[in-house]
Formats: structure tokens, sequence, C-alpha cells
């Protein structure tokens, strides 16, 4: 009986002990669907920054990284239902990789105090951290991302616009029509013709736009577009002769998979970003000792250094770093959700700290604070070479127009704080 | 001549080509639906996988590599040889046939007799099917599909009209090839119900199942050569339509894009695909290009149901389908 008492006791001390620590990152992935093929790259890159943390560093601060990944398809109610079934798990900040999701997840991450950070896509005003207090959305928006545009054209142009022509090909959804209320104050401000190109879903067929773009001939045309869309636009671009180097894709619209099925054809083709392309950077060589040739790489390998490979290790990128912030913040090693979205609110991306990572001028700087979540909104143009099969970084990651968007974002902002009574968060 | 009816002109020309597209992917759907009583939901998937399958023969890539890989701790992806796209299509109509016989044997044999919606579920669950099956076959990600034919803009087509109108017509080639490809498949179709004993059995089994069993006629042979022929016509489809956006995912959504045909044309008559395809093509590019500015465009993927519909009101069974009378 002394012995049975004793092997119990010595079972639940074993099962009430310290539970070993771990920072949780979920991944809300895509890898089936139509969509999949965007969808593998990114959760690729951002599962193999982790475990080459974990199997160079030991982790973050002596903490290891587990990332749980869970398969939306892009579907917003699968991914709400990921969302649901792993937020008990300890996770201390989502990456829904979509617009949809992101929009369902607001208001229960909020409610949650999960932070989510959505770079590069979902609610652009959730910029405005003194109303969306969990959501960030650094380092670039879409909003910058159609300022950048038009500041490319200004760019190239010596800083006239005025006389140009330039039409919008957009997937004719709320994502599609996100650009288009910043360039129609963009088009008031610098004078340019804006033509305007709904795309339906999925955009397998696009004849009739492409026949308008080869009637009213603009000087540019901008592409708000996904998945197949984005496909069949360039090769109708290239039907029609339209020049490539005038063409350009928001950065949704700028991997491999998007140019490769045109062939030659695409060649000039050029795409926003926020993040910088290829695989010559140093961090590469340590992701092929520490996980390709460990046999730990998330998929096959063969993604490495692809756009939305990059655009995901680059995502876990700023996920580890706002984690050591919170560390060090906090004195603890093994952070909480709410520690971790104080991280993201100190975290200050400079090019000192991309250096040291392996990551120089991987992506543009900036400071996150309470009020500013979005960052600097700086961006950048890269351009398909279709010879060597490789996007080039051809402009400086520039700032965007804040003068123009600042009002956008604190309006759109401001209307959904009302809606839902949410007090000023940066008091 | 006004400049608009000039552009009027090339719109209805491109519309005649995007509806030559869109019979490509109805005709798949009719040859099943006109033979058993099938309305095959999964014909979209079935271009998809035909089209996978083309390239993966093509670049010789291992079929189920992941599952492979994954199973036994290898790293094969590749055979190392690339294959023509001439033999690449036969083996792939091999396959094709396999998966007919497939789907006879594991599925519709045990469905006769059952009601038409029973059938259409059986579809719908076969579409998910090969959908998952593709993927595991051959990955999920875009492969480009090049087996020769030209794309771009015509130049003769273009010098020739600029010189009559002063504004040359953008004609695409590969839409020029469709057009041809789809009338020689239509002739091929229609000598072969006409002239072999195969197609004339297949008419007999489409006219009356129970009288064809009774001379002879192998009713399971028949639905065989029927998912064949229909796996043939989807290879096709999946081939332009691949041309066009490279192989993904979202080609089995073509699918979407015959149903106003279908509708228009009637899902029992062959000719009715082709001439519904035209005039889906042509309605719904005529709208967007005459009204399509006025409402903020993207006025394609209902207007061609609008059109369908109107159609449907005063002819049910579309323009050349059967006219079902049931005596009480």
């Amino acid at each position: 009986m002394k012995l049975k008492l004793t092997t119990l006791a010595l079972g639940a001390m074993m099962a009430a002990g310290p539970v070993m620590a771990e920072l949780v990152m979920p991944s809300l992935s895509y890898r089936t669907g139509p969509y999949a093929a965007g969808g593998i790259p990114f959760a690729d890159g951002y599962a193999d920054y982790f475990t080459l943390l974990n199997e160079r560093d030991g982790g973050i601060g002596g903490v290891p990284v587990r990332v749980i990944e869970c398969e939306t398809g892009y579907n917003t109610e699968k991914g709400v239902e990921c969302y649901e079934s792993t937020k008990g798990e300890g996770a201390l900040v989502y990456q829904p990789l979509s617009t949809g999701i992101t929009y369902q997840l607001i208001p229960k991450t909020t409610a949650d105090g999960i932070p989510m950070h959505t770079l590069g896509y979902g609610r652009t005003s959730a910029k405005n951290g003194n109303v969306f207090s969990h959501t960030f959305n650094y380092p670039a928006n879409y909003w910058d991302g159609a300022s950048g545009a038009v500041n490319y054209l200004l760019e190239e142009n010596g800083g006239d616009i005025s006389d140009k022509k330039i039409a919008l090909v957009y997937h004719n959804s709320a994502y599609g029509k996100e650009p288009i209320r910043t360039l129609e104050e963009l088009s008031a401000k610098h004078g340019f013709e804006l033509i305007l190109l709904p795309v339906d879903h999925p955009g397998q067929e696009q004849k009739s736009q492409w026949l308008q773009i080869r009637r009213e001939r603009p000087d540019n045309v901008i592409m708000w577009g996904w998945g197949v869309m984005n496909q069949v636009a360039i090769q109708e671009a290239a039907n029609i002769r339209f020049p490539m180097e005038n063409f350009i894709g928001i950065w949704w619209s700028g991997g491999e998979h998007d140019v490769l099925p045109a062939g030659a054809a695409s060649d000039g083709y050029k795409a926003l970003t926020f993040h910088n392309v290829g695989r010559d950077f140093p961090i590469f060589q340590d992701i092929q000792e520490y996980v390709v040739d460990a046999g730990k790489a998330a998929g096959a390998g063969d993604q490495i250094g692809n756009v939305l490979y990059n655009r995901g290790l680059y995502a876990a990128m700023l996920a580890a770093e706002a984690v050591k912030e919170a560390q060090e913040i906090h004195g603890t090693a093994d952070i909480t959700p709410a520690m971790m979205r104080d991280g993201m609110e100190a975290l200050d991306m400079t090019e000192e700290r991309m250096a040291s990572l392996g990551l120089p001028n991987f992506g543009p700087t900036f400071t996150a604070s309470c009020e500013n979540h979005g960052g600097d909104g700086m961006v950048g143009v890269v351009q398909w070479d279709a010879d060597s099969q490789t996007w080039s970084l051809i402009s400086d990651f520039a700032p965007t127009d804040q003068d123009v968007l600042g009002p956008l974002i604190k309006a759109d902002s401001q209307s959904y704080a009302e809606e839902n009574n949410i007090p000023a968060q940066c008091e | 001549m006004p400049e608009q009816l000039v552009f009027a002109m090339e719109v209805v020309l491109n519309g005649l080509m995007a509806g030559v597209l869109y019979a490509l992917v109805a005709l798949g759907f009719v040859l099943i639906y006109k033979a058993s009583g099938i309305f095959n939901y999964a014909q979209g998937v079935m271009a998809l996988f035909a089209a996978m399958t083309l390239v993966g023969i093509m670049q010789g890539q291992v079929p189920f590599a992941h599952l492979i890989n994954a199973t036994f701790g290898l790293h094969v992806t590749h055979f190392g040889w690339q294959i023509p796209g001439f033999i690449a299509i036969l083996l792939t109509m091999a396959v094709m046939v396999l998966l007919a016989w497939l789907v006879q044997t594991f599925i519709m044999r045990h469905l006769i007799g059952q009601e038409p919606i029973i059938l259409f579920m059986a579809t719908i669950g076969l579409a998910y099917f090969l959908e998952g099956v593709a993927d595991l076959m051959w990955g999920s990600e875009i492969k480009t599909l090049d087996v020769g034919l030209p794309q771009g803009i015509n130049l003769w087509i273009d010098e020739r009209t600029f010189n009559i109108f002063g504004y040359g017509f953008f004609i695409d080639n590969l839409d020029i090839v469709a057009t041809i490809i789809a009338a020689l498949l239509v002739a091929a179709l229609v000598a072969f119900s006409q002239y072999t004993k195969q197609g004339r059995a297949m008419r007999a089994v489409a006219d009356d199942h129970q009288a064809a069993l009774s001379v002879g006629i192998s009713l399971n042979f028949i639905w065989v050569l029927v998912w064949s022929v229909a796996g043939f016509v989807a290879l096709v489809a999946g081939i332009m339509w691949g041309t066009k956006s490279g192989v993904q995912f979202s080609l089995s959504l073509i699918a979407l894009k015959a149903l106003p045909v279908l509708m228009l044309g009637g899902f029992t008559s062959i000719p009715g695909a082709i001439v519904g395809g035209l005039i889906i093509g042509v309605g719904e590019k005529l709208f967007e290009f005459a009204i399509g500015p006025l409402v903020g465009g993207a006025t394609e993927n209902w207007f061609a149901y609008v059109l369908a519909l109107i159609f449907l009101v005063f002819r049910p069974q579309g323009l050349f389908g059967e006219k079902i009378i049931e005596r009480v």
C-alpha cells in the first residue's frame, strides 16, 4: 500500500512538474488548393527560419520555438477553425496569411490578447495602434503599395506624371479594391488619369480588359492580382505587346510562379516589394548547413530563395526579433502573448540589426510604437529577368506618401473605433 | 467607319474565339450526359488532371514523389528524361482511358439505375477525390505547359485589318489554333458517332439503355468509352487553357465557364455546345464592351448566366436540346 501511495505521489509530482518552456508560433498555411503555389514557399520559409534558430542557437533566448502548422486552404472558415484550435497551445503571434481570415481574427485576437501580424496584407488601417491594439502590419500595407507604385513612376518620369494614363487591373474583390481610393487621391494630387479595370474571380479570362488596355493605350499598368489572375494578366500583356517594364504588380503578383508560365515574354515585368529577393545573403549558408543538410527543411528544399520563401523567412525573422524585444523588456525568456505584443510594439529594425542576423538590406528599416503598428511604409521595386529566371531589387526601399495615406488611415480606423466603441489604446 | 464600331467588331471576333474555348469544356459535359444522363461535375477537374499528367509526363516527373519520398526516405523528383509533346499526349490519353475504366468499374457500375441526383453527387465526390489525387501525384506548384502551340497577336490579321479600318485587330494565335482544333474535334466526334460501330452503340445507349442492352450492347464498355472520350476532350481543353495560364489548380474552375454554355445550348447536343459557347462568348464580351464601363466593369461572369437564363425561360431544353414530353 505504501509503495502504491509513493508511486502515485511521484506520478502526480511528475505530472505537475515544470513544463518545458517553448515559444509557440502557429503557422496558418495553405499547402493545398488553388493558391498552394504561393502558400507552400511562405510556410517553408517561416518554418525553416525557426528551425534554424532552434538548431543553431537553441531557440530564442535559450527557449526552443515550436511551429504549429494548420492548413487553411486559404479558406476563411478553416482559418478561423485553425485559430480556435491552436490558440490554447500558448500561441504567441498569428500570421493568418489571408485578408479574409485577418478580418475575422481582428476582434478575436484582441479579445484573447494574442497579437497578429499581417505583413503586406489584411486591414490597412490596422497600422493605427491607437485603435487596433493587437494587430500589426509592418513594414508596409496595401496603401503603401499603391503609393510606392506611383512614387516609382514619379521617379522614372522626372517627378511629373500629370500627362500619364495609368490603368489599375485588379481582382474584383475587397483585396483588389484596396488601392483604388489611394490611387484616386494620388491621381488628384499628381494629375494622372486613372483607368479602373476589374477582373472577376478567378481571372482565367481577361480578354476584355486587355483589349481595352490595347485600345486606351495607358502608359503604365498597375496590377492587384491574385492566383491565376497574375499568370493570365502577364501572358495577356505579352500577347498585346504591352511593354513589360511599364507593368508593375503588387507584391502578391510578384512571385516566380506568376511569371514563369509566360516564359521569355515576361522579361522586364516589375513588382513592388517590402523585402529583398534571392539567396545572396549570409543566412542562407546557415539554412543550408543547419536546416537543409540536416534533413530538417520544411519542404523539399526547392523553394529556398524564392520570393515567397523569403517573405515567410522575413515574417519569421520579425517575429523572432519581437520575441527578443519582449524577453528583454520583461526579463524572462518564457514570454506570454501579452509580452509578445509589447515586444512587437517596441520593435526597431535597423540595418545593423538585419546585418547581424545575416540579412543585410533584406527589408526596410522601421520602428514600431504603440501608435504605429505599420512601420514607415517603405516600398521597393523588383524586376524579373526571364533569362536567368531571377528577380532583382532595382530600387531602394523608398518612403511612401504619408501626407495622403495618414488621413486615410486615420479616417478608416476612427470609423472602426466608433463602430466598435474602442477607446484610445495609447494614452 | 466609326471607331466604336471597329472596336466592337474586334470584340465580337474575340468573343467568338473565347466562346470556342468555353465550348471545348462544355463538350465533355455533353458527351457524358448524352450517353448516361450524368451531369459530370468532375469535368473541370478532369481537364486539370489531364493537363497535370501531360506536363508531368513531358517533364519526366516521378508521380507520387512526395509520398514515395516520405515513405521510403528518398529524394526522387524526376526520372531525368523529357518526353516530346506528341508522345506525352498519347500517354496522357492512355492515363485518361485508365481513369475512365476506374471510374466505371469502381463508381458508376455500382450506381446503375440510381436517381440522377445520386449520380451527380457521385461525380462531386469524384471531383474532389481527383483533385486530391492530382495534388498528391504531381504536386501543387504551377507548371508551364508548352506543346508548341503559338501564342500572341496574329500579325497577318493585325496588318490586314489595319489596312482596312485604320486599326489592327488583336486576335490571339492560340485562339485561332483552339478554333481549328475544336472544329476538328467536333467533326471527329460526329464522324465517330455516325460511322463507327462503337459510335452507333454509344448513340443507342444514349437513346435507350434497356433497348441497347437487349440487342447485346455492353453498357459497361460503352460507358468506359464515353468517359474516355470525355477524358480526351478534357485533355484538349486542359492543353488550351493550361497553355494560357500555366497548369494550376484553378484550371478546374473553367467548368464554371461551361455551365451557361450548357444551359443555353442544351445538355445533349454537340452542335448546341458549340453554338452556345459562341453566343455566350460574343454576348459577354459585347456586354462588357458596351455596358461594362457604365456599371464598373467585371460583368462577364454574371452576364453569361443572365444570357443563359433568358434562353432557358423561352427554351428550357436549350437551343438544341431534346424536348422532353412526358404523358400522364
